[in-house]
């Protein structure tokens, strides 16, 4: 994906079609997620790729400082302990999430969304943990509940930290799933006719208004996040804000337009470090 | 932490939300009569116009802190000598640039045929 094909992509639907053909006959996830990093890269030469897992702070020194100094003592912490709690308190079939979860929940995070070829959809891992609850007795919750899934994952995801997204596309079901996600995020939707590339290709690096524009790359490795030190916010809750900000209608969170854009997504951060919580203003 | 959620609520009036545009809708008739906003005024305005979400203007003194998504909007009359066209750009930058990330202000009724009008003589003027 040459920055003309990036710019043919977020030209509508009709151009997208032909652009998203052409790219097919040679392109694959892995030749995407290279042409993505080469795009910043060379337009920002002097930003390291392993930062771009800070996103907009990677741009800019002082607030990157500022939020060194937030995460020494992070005001969430609480919020991580009662998740710990949550994911330590037996389901009703007596047996606990790290029962049921793979390599007990440790060292898992960087492998979702998953493409399960038995039931051919996109898994995320809030829907693997959902499965747990309901093999074990309990109600699936909302996927973007803060109170339960959101809380259960600011401890959870912590038992990835430092793992590297690994995020596979395999098989032409996968790589359809795969497509889906790639088409949502270069087209434009909304009164104001946005894509999300348009702000985090395009503009990455570039402020509007005041607000800093952060890459694609690196997007999906630090959920949730606590916005203002206290309002905890997934990752599809953040795609939901984004989609509102443009006047859309956005799709709901958990959906399979959502989990397929979250894989396409996620495997552009793949060999990037996985880091659960972080502050963001 | 106050200065970092006085932040978060700049970005929420930045965002153009989904409440801005409801509030933005005015009953019909019912509008209580108030003074008539500027081309100016509806450029600045950030669930209007918001041009400097994404436009520096070097020679209005008050325009602070624009974004830079687009080219700063100075000597307006010389570079769009056709007014229309500069409205147009307006109304509809795709057709110009169809990679833009600029609001199709008209075709999207983001603005009223009148506000546009009113704005182009404000850019033009710029
Ligand atoms: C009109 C501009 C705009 C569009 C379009 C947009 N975003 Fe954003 N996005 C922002 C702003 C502003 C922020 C906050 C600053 C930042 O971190 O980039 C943000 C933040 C994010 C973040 C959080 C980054 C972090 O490190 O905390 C993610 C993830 C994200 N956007 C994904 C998306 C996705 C996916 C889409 C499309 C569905 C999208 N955005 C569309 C403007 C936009
Ligand atoms: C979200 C970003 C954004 C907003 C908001 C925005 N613009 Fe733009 N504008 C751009 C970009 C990007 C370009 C350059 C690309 C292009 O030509 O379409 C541009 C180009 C222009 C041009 C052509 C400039 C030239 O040198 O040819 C004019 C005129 C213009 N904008 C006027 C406005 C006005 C008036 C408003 C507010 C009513 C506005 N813009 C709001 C992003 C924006």
């Amino acid at each position: 994906m040459k920055q003309q094909i990036i710019m043919k992509l977020l030209t509508g639907v009709a151009g997208l079609g032909i652009a998203l053909g052409a790219v097919n006959v040679h392109a694959s996830p892995e030749k995407d997620r290279q042409d993505f990093i080469k795009y910043y890269t060379e337009k920002y030469p002097h930003v390291k790729l392993d930062d771009y897992v800070y996103g907009a702070l990677a741009f800019d020194p002082d607030a990157k400082a500022q939020y060194d100094a937030i995460m020494e003592f992070p005001p969430f912490d609480s919020v991580v302990e009662q998740g710990r709690k949550m994911f330590e308190t037996p389901l009703k079939s007596g047996k606990k999430l790290s029962d049921c979860l793979p390599n007990g929940g440790k060292m898992i995070a960087g492998n979702y969304p998953m493409f399960d070829e038995a039931r051919g959809k996109v898994v995320t891992l809030n829907d693997v943990i959902n499965d747990c609850r309901v093999a074990n007795g309990e109600a699936a919750w909302k996927v973007d509940d803060v109170k339960t899934m959101g809380v259960l994952n600011a401890y959870l995801r912590t038992l990835s930290d430092g793992m590297l997204t690994n995020v596979k596309v395999e098989g032409p079901k996968a790589l359809a799933a795969y497509e889906d996600g790639k088409k949502s995020f270069f087209t434009r939707k909304g009164q104001l006719n946005f894509a999300c590339a348009n702000c985090h290709v395009q503009n990455a690096g570039v402020k509007l208004r005041s607000e800093l524009i952060s890459p694609a790359v690196g997007h999906t490795v630090h959920w949730p996040v606590f916005r203002g030190g206290d309002n905890l916010v997934q990752l599809q809750q953040r795609y939901v804000g984004c989609y509102r900000s443009v006047r859309a209608v956005s799709p709901p969170a958990g959906s399979t337009m959502m989990n397929n854009l979250e894989y396409f997504h996620s495997y552009l951060s793949n060999g990037l470090p996985m880091k659960a919580s972080v502050f963001r203003k | 932490m106050r200065k970092y959620v006085a932040a978060a609520c700049a970005i929420s009036a930045l965002m153009l939300s989904a409440s801005v545009l409801a509030q933005q809708a005015p009953a019909a008739g019912a509008a209580a009569p108030k003074k008539e906003e500027t081309g100016k005024d509806i450029a600045f305005n950030r669930s209007k116009g918001n041009c400097l979400a994404c436009h520096a203007m070097p020679t209005v003194p008050d325009a602070e802190s624009p974004g830079l998504y687009g080219p700063p909007l100075i000597a307006m009359s010389a570079r769009y000598p056709n007014k229309a066209a500069l409205r147009a750009k307006i109304w509809d930058p795709m057709v110009t640039n169809p990679a833009t990330s600029m609001i199709p202000y008209g075709k999207h009724g983001v603005l009223t045929e009148a506000e546009i009008d009113k704005v182009t003589d404000f850019v033009y003027g710029l």
